[in-house]
């Protein structure tokens, strides 16, 4: 069933001559986690904005089109309950964090504490969302004063603790080291196991590779190319609608342009390395044959290496042999 | 490079003289920076911050990028020369009368990049500029840094963008628990499993690709792997 459903949509911010999103059609299934890349300025964001309601209700400018949000036009969406549906993870982790609160705990648990959580539930889903970010060691600490890094990760758990059935987050790893880019992949990777809708905004290929289960490729306001994970980021021409491809794509292309093809194009390590593997060994079964069919001796080898029978070790059984005949 | 806490962004701050060290010296072409004001140190060494909004105060590109060498009292003609140049390094020409304010984040920081490299320091300390980059972008910085080269400057990155490290750098220093372990080129580096595990860095998708499928020779770049296999 689709939870975002976006019909020509065309979005234009005021004072600005180009509109920001030019009929962008699209639906947006629950359960599925969505990677959205491209150049920027391409409108991910904006795309975003709109997914959440922000435009319209916050920022003005023209809209048309149809954007419906689990059945209901996002025009006539209240914007408090379209944000306890849809959480919502800036871009800008300095915009995000409140200012307002003065320990990371407290900024962690003001979504909740406006709920009117019970308070023994704050402590508590406050507590595995600050060990499950590794931030623990920082609640006590003051959230204008941390890095970019642990800023970031203190505006993902404040979003993730209100469990929330659909996500929209908008680059949370731009300030990450690689370790901490990946635990945020596994956190969100979990909360699909959990069902949840996932949106992500995101320019590291490799992990969007990885992860998701659709593309969409923005380019100038509008969707450049959209698919399943495997079938975009496995084009070249991506490259041309300004995005990224993951090095294992690249290295599938590269291995085809110079005779050497796989037997298809890979987007993450293990399949690189699988497809390798697969193409060594039929290299090397046709390299093996190749010789043994020049010479006499060499045939019966071959007809020895490759009959499911041979006298002197009995039947081959799921490339395993079998004795021949009992031990004595 | 290293991870988030390590240390970088300090130490690079020593550099430039925003930090003093508590112990120890920083030497800058035979310059102690304990005996010189910052501003001194600033004209040797550039440092553009890890967030542009914490560095950029004109109201247009082009007053930002100018206001160093006006301060300099450098003469006009030169000025231009070097607007002319930073500007064409950072490609933001179109952006010269632009609020910096009114420009995407990612391209602000290259206007924060001009504004630096227009003070014609001799060292330019690059804080995480890969951060939220696009394709355009990330290609950008690349030439960027080749240009300055060109131009007899020498660019210290701080990045998390490994495939970035390895395509630009000659040399990577490696940071971990406020120290530095490792220093070397980038394939010693990336194929030491030891310095990997510790500063948590990582291979390149392509050396991750030659390490399990155990091609040897330290593969760090496509072409590379193609031709051994």
């Amino acid at each position: 069933m689709a939870f975002i459903e976006l019909k020509n949509a065309t979005y234009k911010y005021p004072y600005t001559k180009e509109p920001a999103l030019k009929d962008v059609s699209y639906s947006f299934e629950k359960g599925k986690f969505y990677g959205i890349i491209g150049e920027n300025g391409g409108g991910k964001t904006t795309l975003c904005n709109l997914m959440r309601g922000l435009i319209p209700h916050f920022y003005l400018g023209k809209l048309t089109g149809e954007a419906i949000i689990d059945g209901v036009d996002v025009r006539e969406w209240d914007t408090a309950e379209i944000s306890a549906q849809i959480g919502y993870v800036f871009q800008n982790p300095f915009t995000q964090i409140s200012g307002i609160k003065e320990t990371v705990f407290e900024e962690v648990a003001m979504g909740l504490e406006n709920l009117g959580v019970p308070k023994d539930e704050i402590l508590d889903r406050v507590c595995q969302v600050c060990r499950q970010l590794k931030i623990e060691d920082l609640i006590k600490n003051n959230p204008n004063e941390l890095s970019g890094g642990q800023r970031q990760r203190v505006a993902f758990a404040s979003i993730i603790v209100m469990d929330p059935e659909t996500l929209i987050i908008d680059e949370p790893t731009s300030q990450l080291d690689p370790e901490g880019t990946e635990d945020v992949f596994e956190i969100i990777h979990t909360l699909k196991g959990r069902g949840k809708t996932l949106v992500l905004v995101e320019h590291k290929i490799d992990l969007i590779a990885e992860y998701c289960d659709e593309i969409l490729v923005m380019q100038h306001g509008s969707i450049a190319a959209s698919g399943p994970t495997k079938k975009i980021l496995s084009d070249l021409s991506v490259l041309d609608k300004g995005a990224m491809l993951p090095g294992a794509a690249i290295f599938g292309h590269e291995m085809q342009r110079a005779g050497k093809p796989l037997r298809e194009i890979p987007i993450t390590v293990d399949e690189a390395a699988a497809l390798v593997a697969e193409r060594g060994k039929a290299e090397w079964q046709s390299r093996l044959k190749t010789r043994a069919l020049a010479t006499p001796t060499g045939l019966r080898r071959w007809r020895t290496l490759t009959s499911p029978y041979s006298p002197a070790s009995g039947w081959r059984l799921w490339g395993r042999t079998a004795p021949a005949r009992p031990p004595a | 490079m290293g991870q988030n806490g390590a240390g970088k962004t300090t130490c690079v701050k020593m550099m430039n003289g925003l930090n003093r060290p508590t112990e120890g010296d920083v030497i800058i072409d035979g310059v102690n920076t304990k005996e010189k004001t910052t501003a001194f140190i600033a004209r040797m060494v550039g440092y553009v911050f890890q967030n542009p909004d914490e560095q950029i105060f004109n109201s247009t590109v082009i007053s930002e990028i100018e206001y160093m060498p006006r301060y300099f009292k450098i003469p006009e003609e030169e000025m231009k020369r070097r607007v002319d140049r930073a500007v064409e390094l950072t490609d933001i020409k179109k952006y010269l009368h632009t609020n910096p304010l009114d420009i995407p984040y990612p391209i602000r920081k290259f206007v924060a990049i001009a504004a630096v490299i227009a003070a014609k320091p001799r060292y330019i300390i690059l804080d995480e500029p890969t951060a939220g980059q696009d394709k355009h972008g990330t290609e950008t910085l690349a030439s960027l840094i080749k240009g300055l080269e060109e131009d007899g400057v020498t660019v210290l990155t701080i990045t998390h963008d490994m495939d970035f490290a390895v395509a630009n750098f000659k040399r990577i220093v490696v940071m971990a628990h406020k120290n530095v372990i490792a220093d070397g080129d980038p394939r010693d580096i990336f194929w030491n499993e030891e310095v990997v595990q510790e500063a948590r860095i990582k291979k390149p998708q392509i050396g991750e690709i030659a390490k399990k499928i155990g091609v040897g020779g330290k593969v760090l770049f496509c072409d590379e792997l193609v031709e051994r296999l």
